[in-house]
């Protein structure tokens, strides 16, 4: 009898599993609170998901036969979130240098390609989804955590490509969602200081120069930049007349898209000035410019507004850049990008606070931004900065269905996210602190 | 004499101060509930009464905080900010130096922690070697000189320091880019931290020993000469006399456990374990040596010691029994460190106020003034913050500080006062261009001296 049912058992799940196996990126969660982000929430909604892509999204919708339906009562859907910058896949262990991968030597590497150099078995990675982080932008940084700090690559000018990811694949590739999302690049600055960490080491490691070196340094720095660009259009110009001799450059070939508009230029910039330098690089160069990690406006924000210039904002959670700046500079600065009429995605600019970003949103709100911008800031926004708002950022018809189920509001430190789908596709959120937590929670 | 007149002055003036009562708020007291509208009397920088209903003085003055919520002052049991050096790194046990003598009062980070809510902190010596120096706790008295800022009364405390750090400058493989001329200091390994602090505390004891010594024989009338007075075993001897607080600075369970034996081996008592990432996997040991554990909510990976680090750390700790708190280490970290709070209850599960005590009652425990901060009970000292939302909401901020019940921070007011410090800038920016543009009289501009 018990063998009987048993066998029956195993029938059923026999039967049951290539069915369920065959639908797994297709299902209906059903009784949530849906939060398209484009559009009103939706009580009592559905969503309906075939073949990983959201295909119906409203109240009462029917479920098709057999599909699996998700119920979703009391719980929450939103898409999944989007950090703008991040080194996940290319840096483990900040301090390791054999565990980073960030910065490389030279001073142009356009032809750098962070996603091959993505470790798609990143502890950092399962940790970071499990808060409902699905998406992010990996960049090489100059200067950057086993970069700059690290020894190489703190002269990086263009750093290399960025790769838009989705934290789920067992390849790069199959975690790919744009190769190229933008080019990664710092605008010179006058630095008294060497590197971007400059101000963190201690003296004797701190290079210095006087004001005069540094600003010869700058000027230098520019120059050089507007030849590489320069030589770039030269080859542009080459290639496309078909020039006799005309050899390849690996170089240069990466730097085509940036040149004719396609693939943004991602500039580092932290100060009123060096935004405005990166302004007018923009403009004289004619190129698509993001603005990345600005920690002031000034005066800015009507000549990025003017131009259609985005931001990807640091951590809301930062100290002042100056000593008599108010305390809540960081707090506000979203607000103050929203005000002025700046589009703006949020990015941790780091791998150990990815899971954070919902939180760097939620303080702008206690100071000033409206909860629904800075809900865009991690979802919709960023999408359209990185040219994929077909498909990512919003719970709208046609679109990728990565999608979470939380318990509450993301942005709220004490909600918990309960199923996370990355084109349609469960995803699992388990991660190793989870495991060393249930191991050592049981120690005898 | 004069000096006691003054003071009594002081007192007096300080006695005179009108009450306040804070009016229908939202009151975590922490330790003894929530009050959904309570009101508090502040009186003599002391709180009087907690309640629905307190008394309410004639001369007192009335703060509506409705919609509001009222917590104890934050203790943060971990800081640097205030102190002009942090590390003597020279020597292996720099226990001679304290931060007491490098306190700075006018550093802003203490502004900008009176505006993240913190009232109190333990502001420590530096990691650089495994026994580091003095420590001091400081109210976050904005606007006080060094001397005021001290928590007066506060047990004073040490630094030690276990793992990478303290091995760092004398490992031949972990020097920094620049300082490979800087000559290895021992130790350069965990073996070497443990040898480095058993050799300090065999000193010690013979020194401590050397007083004893010493004391008897003039206490039998008999002729002795005094020991060398030694300001590097001092400390250490009242460490083993339990008048010095060890805060020790570690991450793996191994050297945590290895700092545990050591301490009883010589019979001291390690006050609290700092950053102790891994102390979830030791917990049991933890709990069981008596010692409190002060971490970071979720901060991982940032070097290889910090790679096991889980964000459930405290939850775990609280739940095998260690007295549990959370620190910032940091001077940005200082400014939020309820929403830090917040994130153990995602990461296993801590009530509300379980969460608040990480960041209240149980540092104020871990460094022994419990019975001054820590909560808002009758008799303690006002030291209160007042959000606009829930603490624990990482939408709320901080509206209002008091400390010893003074206004030390107000956001309104800092708000009002932009306008006027930026003109004050402005002006001085502007006749310091004007001065440039300006040739200079006298050229040459030879100071007078």
């Amino acid at each position: 009898m018990r063998s009987l049912a048993m066998k029956s058992l195993a029938v059923a799940i026999l039967l049951a599993f290539p069915l369920l196996a065959a639908n797994d990126d297709t299902f209906l969660i059903r009784g949530a609170t849906v939060h398209p982000v484009a559009g009103a929430e939706i009580q009592n909604g559905s969503v309906l998901v075939k073949d990983g892509k959201i295909v119906g999204v409203g109240r009462n919708l029917a479920a098709p036969k057999s599909v699996r339906v998700i119920e979703g009562k009391g719980l929450h859907v939103y898409p999944g979130m989007i950090d703008s910058a991040t080194q996940l896949g290319l840096s483990e262990i900040g301090s390791t240098r054999e565990s980073v991968d960030t910065g490389e030597l030279g001073k142009f590497d356009p032809q750098l390609r962070a996603e091959v150099a993505i470790n798609p078995a990143s502890e950092h990675i399962p940790v970071s989804r499990a808060n409902g982080i699905t998406t992010v932008i990996s960049l090489p940084m100059s200067g950057g955590e086993g970069g700059g700090r690290r020894g190489a690559g703190a002269g990086n000018i263009i750093a290399g490509q960025a790769a838009l990811v989705h934290l789920d694949g067992w390849t790069w590739e199959e975690m790919d969602v744009k190769k190229s999302a933008g080019m990664a690049m710092r605008i010179p600055t006058i630095l008294t200081l060497g590197g971007r960490f400059g101000g963190d080491l201690p003296p004797e490691i701190a290079q210095r120069f006087s004001y005069t070196e540094a600003k010869k340094n700058y000027d230098t720095e520019l120059r050089e930049l507007r030849e590489f660009f320069e030589e770039a259009r030269r080859y542009q110009k080459a290639k496309a007349a078909n020039a006799k001799g005309f050899q390849p450059d690996l170089k240069f070939e990466a730097m085509l898209p940036v040149l004719d508009g396609s693939e943004p230029l991602v500039i580092m910039a932290n100060r009123e000035r060096a935004i405005r330098d990166a302004v007018q690089f923009a403009d004289q160069q004619k190129v698509h410019v993001v603005i990345a990690d600005p920690r002031e406006i000034g005066k800015m924000g009507p000549e990025l507004k003017a131009r259609n210039i985005p931001a990807i904002l640091g951590p809301t959670l930062a100290l002042p850049l100056h000593e008599d700046d108010p305390y809540d500079a960081a707090f506000t600065l979203p607000d103050q990008f929203f005000k002025a009429g700046v589009k703006f995605a949020f990015g941790s600019f780091d791998n150990e606070f990815v899971r954070n970003l919902p939180y760097q949103a939620a303080t702008a709100v206690a100071f000033g931004l409206p909860y629904e911008e800075a809900l865009k800031a991690i979802t919709i926004n960023p999408a359209q900065i990185w040219g994929v708002a077909d498909k990512l950022g919003s719970i709208e018809e046609g679109k990728s269905a990565d999608l979470m189920i939380t318990d509450g509001d993301p942005l709220e430190a004490k909600t918990q996210v309960k199923q996370l789908f990355i084109k349609g596709k469960t995803v699992d959120l388990d991660n190793k602190q989870k495991r060393l937590y249930e191991k050592y929670l049981n120690r005898p | 004499m004069k000096l006691l007149l003054l003071a009594g002055a002081l007192a007096a003036s300080m006695l005179a101060a009108p009450p306040i009562v804070i009016q229908n708020a939202t009151v975590l007291t922490v330790t003894k509930g929530t009050l959904s509208s309570g009101s508090i009397l502040i009186r003599d920088g002391k709180i009087a009464e907690v309640g629905e209903k307190v008394n309410v003085p004639a001369d007192a003055t009335l703060v509506d905080a409705s919609g509001k919520f009222v917590m104890p002052g934050i203790v943060d049991c971990h800081s640097h900010i205030a102190a002009d050096s942090i590390n003597e790194g020279s020597v292996s046990v720099s226990a001679m130096v304290s931060i007491e003598d490098v306190l700075n009062p006018d550093d802003i980070a203490i502004y900008r922690a009176l505006a993240g809510g913190v009232t109190t902190a333990n502001v420590l010596h530096g990691s650089a070697n495994a026994i580091g120096g003095k420590c001091t706790v400081l109210k976050m008295r904005w606007g006080k000189d060094a001397h005021d800022m001290i928590f007066e009364g506060a047990m004073p405390g040490i630094k030690f320091a276990l793992g990478e750090n303290p091995k760092r400058a004398g490992n031949p493989t972990g020097q920094r880019v620049g300082a490979a001329n800087v000559p290895p200091r021992y130790p350069a390994t965990r073996m070497g931290v443990e040898d480095v602090i058993r050799e300090a505390f065999t000193e010690a004891k013979a020194y401590q020993q050397s007083w004893k010594d010493y004391n008897e024989k003039i206490a039998r009338g008999e002729q002795a000469l005094a020991p060398r007075r030694d300001l590097k075993l001092e400390p250490l001897v009242e460490v083993l006399e339990g008048k010095r607080l060890v805060h020790a600075h570690c991450y793996r369970a191994d050297e945590i456990l290895m700092l545990l034996r050591v301490s009883d081996e010589f019979g001291f008592k390690i006050r609290t374990l700092q950053h102790v990432l891994e102390g979830y996997k030791v917990a049991k040991e933890i709990a069981e040596h008596g010692t409190g554990a002060s971490t970071f909510s979720d901060w991982w990976a940032f070097k290889l010691e910090a790679y096991d680090a889980i964000p459930y750390n405290a939850a775990i700790m609280v739940r095998k029994g260690v007295l549990v708190s959370l620190n910032s280490d940091s001077a940005e970290l200082m400014r939020h460190l309820n929403d830090e709070a917040a994130k153990t209850m995602k990461y296993g599960g801590l009530s509300e106020t379980e969460a608040l005590s990480l960041i209240t009652i149980n540092p104020a425990r871990q460094l022994m003034i419990d019975n001054r901060v820590g909560s808002i009970e009758a008799g303690k000292d006002a030291d209160l913050t007042i959000f606009d939302k829930h603490p624990l909401s990482n939408f709320s901020k901080v509206e209002k500080v008091y400390i010893d019940g003074q206004l030390y921070f107000d956001r309104d007011h800092d708000l009002a006062e932009r306008p006027g410090h930026d003109a004050e800038k402005k002006k001085l920016l502007d006749k310091e261009n004007e001065q440039q543009r300006r040739p200079a009289p006298g050229v040459g501009r030879r100071p007078a001296a």
